[in-house]
């Protein structure tokens, strides 16, 4: 899967966002081993010490694991899993309601969009 | 701290009236890739060639790992120079085994090796060769070594976009944990991702030398913005 950098933002935290798309969509699945350092590095095109640095900081919220002799994992901790998954739909929510609500439009009105735009996304 | 593996101290180079590297000053840590960026003329060159003993400072000094450059300096430090040394008659093979006869630390077997996966055949002589195919061959030596410092003047400046990733991938996989490399390049956008820290050479002295990360955060720009900025004409 290719990695998209934005230019503005650093690379670290771009890394820490893309791991947590994958363990939310669960391209890396809780207990996963995690490639190398190096070929993680090589697989994003970036430095092998922005890569160890974003994923040190993985390790820090828990969602990566590291065993010694074997490597790196990703957690099997459903719930923290869960609650990663909660906390990033409520960011990317986030802007856009905000985007909504400056425009005037309701709760009731909001869902009511939301429903029939699934319906017609359905069809 | 770690011990700066290179340091200028109050560095200058003049070339008759013209201050090529002014009284700069720097200690660079080990284990890192570092951009050397800055516009044609701010001393990026010369500054490798001092590292390497090829020039000599008119005031201050270069130490490597504490010393000043010698023949054993040498031995540690693998350098893509701007322009090619090479002779355009040698065959590819004869390339390979002069490096090998040359450097004690010139891994033949590494360097057959990426050269058979760009397809490149050892029997041809390096003048039938593209300019790109020229360059890479060259970064495949240098790259072949395992030296402390690598220094690459320039090392994607002749070559197509995928060449570049070529040249980027053999950089990063080839790269170990504790050496220490500097490339110098105009080509800022393709490369700023690969480095840990980045030098801004203005007139030979330092315009700013921080992460790639930290000037993301502080001016909330890429390298390649800031340089554009900075370096407007």
């Amino acid at each position: 899967m290719p990695w998209n950098f934005d230019n503005s933002i650093p690379i670290y935290l771009q890394i820490i966002q893309e791991m947590k798309r994958r363990i939310i969509r669960k391209e890396l699945t809780p207990g996963e081993r995690l490639a190398s350092v190096r070929d993680l590095a090589k697989e994003a095109g970036v430095n092998p010490n922005t890569m160890q640095k974003a994923l040190s900081e993985l390790e820090v919220e828990g969602l990566l694991e590291t065993e010694r002799t074997t490597g790196r994992f990703v957690t099997s901790d459903q719930k923290l899993i869960a609650s990663l998954r909660e906390a990033y739909l409520k960011e990317r929510l986030q802007p856009f309601l905000s985007e909504l609500q400056s425009l005037g439009l309701s709760e009731e009105e909001l869902m009511t969009l939301i429903r029939s735009q699934y319906k017609e996304a359905e069809k | 701290m770690t011990q700066s593996i290179i340091e200028f101290q109050n560095l200058s180079k003049t070339f008759g009236k013209t201050k090529a590297v002014d009284n700069l000053s720097l200690s660079i840590a080990p284990g890192k890739i570092i951009g050397l960026l800055g516009p044609n003329g701010s001393g990026k060159s010369t500054l490798f060639k001092l590292i390497n003993g090829l020039l000599e400072p008119t005031k201050g000094q270069v130490l490597i790992e504490g010393q000043a450059p010698s023949m054993e300096s040498k031995k540690i430090i693998s350098y893509l120079p701007e322009r090619t040394y090479l002779n355009d008659w040698m065959k590819i093979r004869d390339i390979l085994n002069f490096f090998h006869d040359f450097y004690e630390d010139f891994d033949l077997v590494k360097a057959q090796e990426m050269l058979r996966v760009l397809g490149l055949d050892e029997r041809h002589p390096l003048k039938t060769l593209s300019k790109g195919n020229k360059e890479k061959v060259q970064l495949i030596l240098v790259m072949s070594r395992k030296a402390k410092i690598y220094l690459l003047d320039e090392p994607i400046g002749g070559v197509d976009p995928a060449a570049r990733d070529f040249i980027l991938e053999t950089i990063l996989s080839n790269y170990q944990e504790d050496a220490t490399m500097i490339i110098s390049t105009h080509l800022i956008s393709d490369i700023e991702k690969v480095f840990d820290e980045v030098i801004l050479l203005q007139n030979g002295s330092v315009y700013d030398y921080d992460s790639v990360d930290s000037i993301r955060e502080k001016t909330g720009k890429s390298v390649d913005e800031l340089f554009r900025e900075v370096f407007k004409c």
